[in-house]
C-alpha cells in the first residue's frame, strides 16, 4: 500500500511524524481526506482533530485549536497553533504594543544623536574589552 | 598604608559583591539549559514553516500578495528589535546595538525614515532616547518561557504597516545563540520575501538548507487548490510565517542573554575573588609591619632603660 508522509508539528513541539495511509482534518471549508498522490492544497484548518490512519490500521488522533495543513504530493504539514486565536484580539494587542511605545516616548528624558549614541556604545565596549584585558594580565 | 580595618571592610564588601555575582552565574547556568529546550523544541515548527514557504514561492499563484513583491523605491524601513529586559550580560546588547546603529545611520543618510519595534526592556530605553527613529510599538518582561502571544501585537504593527504601503522593508535584529561562548548579534531580512530567499540563498550550508527534503515535480507549472480562496490562505500562511520567525528570535534572544550573563557572571565573580586575594595579601603586610613595629618599640623601649 503506498504511503504520505505526515508531519504534526505545533511552535512549541513536534507531535507527530510518520508515514500513514491517509490524513483526516477539518479544513475551513469542511472535512478533508488526504490520501497519497493528492493534488498540492493549502489551507486553514478549524479548531477540531486531525486523525492520521497509519499502515497497520492504528488510528492516531490529535486536537488542534486551529492552524494551516499543507498538502504535496508525497507530503502532508499540518502546523498546529498552540492557541486559539481571534483577529480582533491581535487587533487588540497591536494597538497594546502602540500604547506602550507612545508611554515609553511620553516620558523620556533626555534624546541623544545617532552618532552620539554609537559613540557611546563603542566607549562602553572599548571599557570592557580594556577589563578582560587586564583581567588576562592579572592572572600572569 | 591604609590601616588594618579599612582593608577588612573592604575585603567583607568584595566578599558580599562576590556573593551576588556567583548566585547571578549559577541562576543563569540553570536557565540557560531551559532556554535551550524551549529553543531546540519549537526548531521543528520553524523547519516545517519554512518548508511550507519554500513550497509557497515556487507555486504560480496568480494572486500577489504585498509579501510577496519587492518594492523598487525604498522610503521606509521597519526594525524588530530582539533585546534583554536585565542588564548584567556582558556586551549582548551593546554588540547588538552596535550593528545595529550603522545600518540605521546609512538609511538615514538615504533619506530613508527607520520604524523600530523594541522587544525588550534594553531595547526600549535604548531606542526612546535616540532621536530620528520612531518607536512604533513595544513589549517587554515577556520571561523565561516567551508566549507567542505577547509577541502579536508588535508584529501585527509591523506587518499592517508594511501591508499599507507604510513600510517597503522590515528586518529582524537579535542575538544569534551559537554556543555558550558566542552570541552574535544578526541583522536578518524579515520582508519582502524575496529579499529573504536571496539573503537566505547567499548563506546557506548544505545541512540546514530550508529546500532539504522538499520533493517536489520540477518542471511544469503547479500552483495549490486554495481553500477558500489564494488571498484568505496566503494572508494567513505568511503572516504566521512571520510569527515563527520573530518567536524563534525571542528563544534565541533568551539563550544567548543567559549564556552571556553567565560568562560575565564567572569574569566578575573570578575579579572579585583576586581583589580578595590581593587585599588579604595587603591586610596581613600591614598586620605584620604593625607587630614588627610594635616588638621594636619594646625592645628599644627595654634598650633604653
Amino acid at each position: 500500500m503506498t504511503t504520505i508522509r505526515v508531519d504534526v508539528v505545533s511552535a512549541e513541539a513536534e507531535i507527530f511524524s510518520g508515514e500513514a495511509t491517509m490524513v483526516v482534518a477539518t479544513g475551513e471549508m469542511g472535512e478533508l481526506g488526504i490520501t497519497p498522490r493528492h493534488a498540492p492544497l493549502i489551507t486553514r484548518l478549524k479548531p477540531g482533530h486531525v486523525d492520521v490512519l497509519l499502515e497497520n490500521g492504528e488510528r492516531q488522533q490529535f486536537y488542534v485549536s486551529g492552524g494551516i495543513l499543507e498538502v504535496q504530493p508525497q507530503v502532508v504539514t499540518v502546523l498546529a497553533d498552540t492557541a486559539a486565536r481571534a483577529s480582533d484580539l491581535d487587533e487588540a494587542a497591536a494597538q497594546r504594543a502602540m500604547n506602550e511605545a507612545r508611554e515609553a516616548l511620553a516620558n523620556r528624558s533626555d534624546a541623544i544623536e545617532l552618532a552620539e549614541a554609537q559613540a557611546r556604545l563603542t566607549q562602553a565596549l572599548a571599557q570592557l574589552q580594556a577589563l578582560e584585558r587586564l583581567r588576562k594580565n592579572l592572572k600572569h | 598604608m591604609a590601616s588594618g580595618r579599612e582593608i577588612k571592610t573592604k575585603i567583607k564588601s568584595t566578599q558580599n559583591m562576590r556573593k551576588v555575582t556567583r548566585a547571578l552565574e549559577m541562576v543563569s547556568a540553570a536557565k540557560i539549559r531551559r532556554a535551550q529546550d524551549l529553543m531546540r523544541a519549537s526548531r521543528p515548527y520553524a523547519r516545517l514553516m519554512r518548508k511550507v514557504i519554500a513550497h509557497v514561492a515556487q507555486a504560480s499563484t496568480d494572486f500577489g500578495h504585498p509579501f510577496l513583491i519587492e518594492r523598487a523605491n525604498v522610503a521606509r524601513v521597519g526594525y524588530i528589535v530582539v533585546s534583554t529586559d536585565r542588564g548584567l550580560c556582558g556586551g549582548l546588547n551593546s554588540n547588538m546595538f552596535r550593528r545595529l546603529l550603522p545600518a540605521i545611520g546609512e538609511w538615514q543618510r538615504q533619506g530613508v525614515q527607520v520604524d523600530v519595534v523594541a522587544i525588550g526592556q534594553k531595547a526600549i530605553s535604548f531606542f526612546r532616547r535616540i532621536k530620528g527613529v520612531n518607536l512604533v510599538g513595544t513589549v517587554s518582561h515577556l520571561g523565561e518561557k516567551p508566549k507567542l502571544e505577547r509577541l502579536v501585537g508588535v508584529i501585527k504593527v509591523m506587518m499592517d504597516a508594511y501591508t499599507a504601503n507604510g513600510l517597503d522593508r522590515v528586518f529582524l535584529t537579535y542575538s544569534d545563540f551559537v554556543n555558550t561562548m558566542t552570541q552574535t548579534p544578526t541583522i536578518d531580512a524579515l520582508l519582502p520575501l524575496p529579499l529573504v530567499a536571496a539573503e537566505m540563498e547567499a548563506h546557506q550550508d548544505a545541512g540546514e538548507s530550508a529546500y532539504a527534503g522538499v520533493r517536489l515535480e520540477v518542471g511544469h507549472e503547479w500552483d495549490y487548490l486554495y481553500e477558500p480562496d489564494a488571498q484568505t490562505v496566503l494572508e494567513h500562511v505568511l503572516g504566521r510565517y512571520i510569527e515563527s520567525v520573530v518567536y524563534q528570535a525571542t528563544l534565541e534572544n533568551l539563550a544567548s542573554e543567559h549564556a552571556a550573563r553567565m560568562v560575565a557572571m564567572k569574569a566578575a565573580s573570578d575579579n572579585a575573588n583576586k581583589v580578595i586575594d590581593t587585599l588579604t595579601l595587603t591586610y596581613n603586610k600591614a598586620r605584620q609591619a604593625a607587630i614588627t613595629q610594635e616588638i621594636s618599640e619594646i625592645v628599644g623601649g627595654a634598650a633604653a632603660v
